[in-house]
């Protein structure tokens, strides 16, 4: 009988009967052994095969380890023990009903029955209005007051429903639910037609567009054992510097027009575009929709648009850096980001949290450096970490980020990325088989995790964007913090509601 | 009749005066902006819209806009535009006009807390908290302007060469009173530093927040009103930043008119070039208006012995 994980790699297919099928003892065992010796958690769902229902765990450490046991209708909860697995356990939980005994805060993720048909964990009637019978979690107290925001909301941003419990301006605790937008986009996968994947991959967050079509065409090409060329990659890690840059600077801008301050606001505004246009450039798309498919990229970069490229890179940059100056060099400005909205190291590390705002944090982890992919292995990906937590200490990430960005993107375009353009998706994927992808896009890291039946047919699709480690992130953020800082907080995470909501 | 066309001019002009603080704005963010006649096109639009009413509101709720505006209006009436007499003067008229503004302020907060919304709730807060200070460094002018005239009327201190003659017993320490006056202006009329009028985020508003639930004709009664209030305190400021009179009339009031367009323009550069301050610091930053007042009359009593 085994009793350990198993090691893959980032974007390797390995035969389902490959990995390791443990007791439900032995994977609680041994999942919580490496947890302990900080292992991280990159997926925890569960699948069906052959009428079995099964759980699948993917871990990182300096490897990606995975391993699967049979799942048990209620299963000891993995949550008491480690936090990172709150989510994922009450995401199991609303897709294949199955109880996780003794979870914290056992709650629906977003709203929807489970694909089994069996009875509901949370005991809903989703005929039935189900938001409104949810009972928040209450403060009670003399000067206590509860502030309800969303799901719709001023200006044009997603749906989300915030609840804070507020003593005065202060708030104790921030409630975030989510779900409105949720599509079902893992089950539309296995009902769609091959030639609709990539589309609907483009879908999942229209801000990542870049990186889950990353994780998508690298775990296809995996199971179809086509991989795309070198020239290919580098055009791919192109247009995935440009998303983070783009919407770092957006961010950075809507930072900045939060306290108020308008000339960054108003200049970042106008220069995400123009990164957004470099996008357009390369593919016709201004988020990159379009561009990457399983073995490779539409449309080749031709020498006349790398050196137009070049160009207006030399152009945005002395004005990026200009306005990141500005920025960070205004004292009214400093005074609202500092020690504002601060996650310690330890909060951090316990919620694993991911990506710029874990790097705030102090968390040292990039899947460009950890897992490198695309033509990362080859570029010279410095670390960038901030220890403060605050939102001085996020936007400080995502400025350093982009100008990091800048520096690759003047590397990866110095020479020729030539390439065979490719069209049609493969025709047969590896039968009985797993493949894993992570890519670090702009909020932190993305994973797929795709398995094949018998036949070579989706088995189960499973999506994981950064926002699904993040969100507790900033209801974290909050705790402590003036209920006026909301919106500054909220934005220097800018977390995806629809990567959440799939 | 000249007061009267004076205010008929003041009450025109001062949506004019509000979008000049929008040019300066959309110019150090490099932008064009809207055209200077936004504001009349924006009322215009509101006055010709249907107002919805929740049906959990009361009376108050239509009541609030509708006093906003008249005492805003009749606070106007006591203000010496452009040194010219105001048309109301009497014996004391300064506490009533501070208090018709208060007025006005509690019928705003009044028909927020009319609402039962959270936010508006949480927005009435903070406005009836910060312009309590600000009503403390008023009062502290107040003394010092009736230590040196010895009358109590607006009219008795911003009419013709009065404010020349402020700073010729008080000197440099009427700086300090300007300063605490922009501050207050700040304050009382939601401009960044204290609140940001251009914010949609309800949870950082203080003004805004408190007439989310207006619309149409009763939006544009509120947004009139916050008119006349930037207007009625810029006056003040504007006589005291040039207190010469040129000796016709139209000429002073064509310098007046002038000197406003600075004022307005000062507001629109302090909005460019700093960020707002967290909540907690707003009460820090209108006590140093307090602070200031309080010291430029310990420093003009200990002068006039």
């Amino acid at each position: 009988m085994l009793t350990d994980f198993l090691p893959i790699e980032n974007g390797k297919a390995i035969a389902l009967d490959q990995v390791p099928q443990l007791r439900f003892e032995d994977f609680q065992r041994r999942t919580l052994q490496l947890v302990e010796h900080g292992a991280k958690v990159v997926q925890f769902f569960a699948y069906a095969d052959q009428g079995a229902i099964k759980l699948l765990a993917v871990l990182r450490t300096r490897h990606l380890l995975v391993a699967a046991c049979p799942a048990p209708e209620v299963f000891p909860s993995l949550t008491r023990h480690c936090e990172p697995f709150h989510l994922f356990e009450r995401e199991i939980a609303e897709q294949y009903g199955l109880r996780p005994e003794g979870h914290p805060w056992l709650k629906m993720v977003r709203y929807h029955a489970n694909q089994r048909g069996v009875a509901d964990v949370f005991g809903n009637d989703y005929a039935e209005d189900i938001p409104g019978r949810y009972k928040y979690y209450q403060v009670a107290g003399e000067e206590i007051h509860e502030v309800a925001v969303g799901p719709v909301h001023a200006g044009v941003i997603e749906p989300g429903h915030f609840r804070f419990n507020c003593i005065g301006e202060r708030v104790l605790h921030l409630e975030i639910q989510l779900g409105y937008q949720h599509r079902g986009v893992e089950p539309l996968m296995i009902s769609s037609p091959t030639k609709r994947w990539p589309i609907i991959v483009e879908g999942i967050a229209g801000d990542t567009a870049i990186g889950h079509s990353l994780c998508f065409a690298q775990a296809m090409e995996a199971l179809s054992g086509r991989p795309a060329d070198q020239g290919a990659q580098r055009i791919r890690s192109v247009a995935l510097e440009l998303e983070r840059l783009a919407n770092h600077i957006g961010d950075l801008g809507a930072l900045s027009g939060d306290v108020a301050f308008l000339p960054p606001a108003n200049y970042c505004g106008r220069m995400r575009g123009d990164f957004l246009n470099l996008t357009l450039l390369l593919c016709g798309n201004r988020f990159g929709k379009g561009l990457v498919r399983p073995g490779g990229v539409r449309f080749s970069l031709t020498e006349e648009i790398r050196k137009t490229l070049l160009q207006r890179l030399a152009e945005l940059k002395p004005q990026v850096l200009h306005t990141l100056d500005l920025l960070f060099a205004t004292p009214s400005v400093r005074a609202r980001f500092e020690e504002c909205g601060t996650v310690s190291r330890e909060d951090a590390d316990h919620l694993g949290i991911v990506g710029p705002a874990g790097r705030a944090s102090g968390l040292d982890y990039d899947v460009r450096r950890a897992f490198p992919t695309e033509a990362y292995a080859k570029l010279d990906v410095r670390r960038i970490v901030v220890s403060t937590g605050d939102v001085f200490a996020r936007a400080k990430i995502r400025a350093n980020e982009v100008r990091q960005s800048i520096a690759l993107l003047e590397n990866l375009l110095a020479e020729p990325s030539e390439t065979a353009t490719i069209q049609p998706m493969p025709s047969t994927l590896a039968p009985a088989s797993l493949a894993v992808t992570l890519n670090e896009a702009w909020r932190g890291e993305v994973s797929h995790c795709v398995l094949t039946d018998a036949q070579g047919q989706l088995l189960r699709y499973k999506i994981k964007d950064p926002s699904f480690h993040n969100w507790n992130g900033l209801a974290m953020a909050l705790r402590n913090t003036g209920i006026s800082d909301f919106p500054l907080n909220n934005k220097s995470f800018n977390l995806s509601y629809c990567g959440f909501d799939l | 009749m000249q007061s009267i066309l004076l205010l008929f001019i003041a009450m025109l002009l001062a949506p004019l005066y509000a979008a000049w603080i929008l040019k300066i704005k959309a110019f150090f963010g490099g932008k064009k902006g809207p055209p200077l006649l936004i504001h009349y096109y924006t009322l215009i639009k509101l006055l010709r819209k249907g107002s919805v009413y929740s049906t959990s509101t009361t009376f108050l709720f239509k009541m609030g806009p509708l006093v906003s505006l008249t005492t805003a209006a009749v606070a106007l009436m006591f203000v010496p535009i452009g040194g010219s007499p105001s048309l109301f003067s009497f014996h004391g008229d300064v506490i009533f006009v501070l208090y018709l503004l208060g007025l006005g302020r509690f019928f705003t907060i009044a028909a927020a807390m009319d609402t039962a919304s959270p936010f508006e709730g949480m927005g009435a807060a903070r406005e009836a908290y910060f312009p309590i200070i600000c009503e403390a460094t008023l009062f502290v002018m107040l003394i010092l302007f009736y230590l040196l005239t010895g009358e109590l009327k607006l009219s008795a201190y911003f009419e013709g060469l009065q404010p020349l003659r402020f700073w010729h017993t008080a000197g440099a320490t009427l700086l300090f009173v300007v300063i605490a006056l922009f501050i207050v202006l700040l304050t009382e009329n939601a401009r960044v530093p204290v609140d940001d009028p251009a914010t949609h985020l309800e949870l950082t508003m203080i003004h805004e927040v408190m007439v989310l639930d207006h619309s149409g004709p009763d939006f544009a009664m509120i947004e009139l009103g916050a008119f006349f209030k930037l207007f009625f305190y810029s006056a003040f400021i504007a006589r005291l930043i040039f207190p010469f009179t040129m000796g016709p009339l139209a000429a002073d009031v064509a310098l007046f008119f002038a000197i406003l367009i600075l004022i307005y323009g000062i507001v629109g550069v302090t909005e460019s070039i700093m960020a707002r301050y967290r909540m907690d610091k707003v009460p820090q930053f209108v006590l140093t208006s307090f602070a200031l007042a309080a010291f430029a009359t310990i420093i003009t009593l200990e002068y006039i012995k």
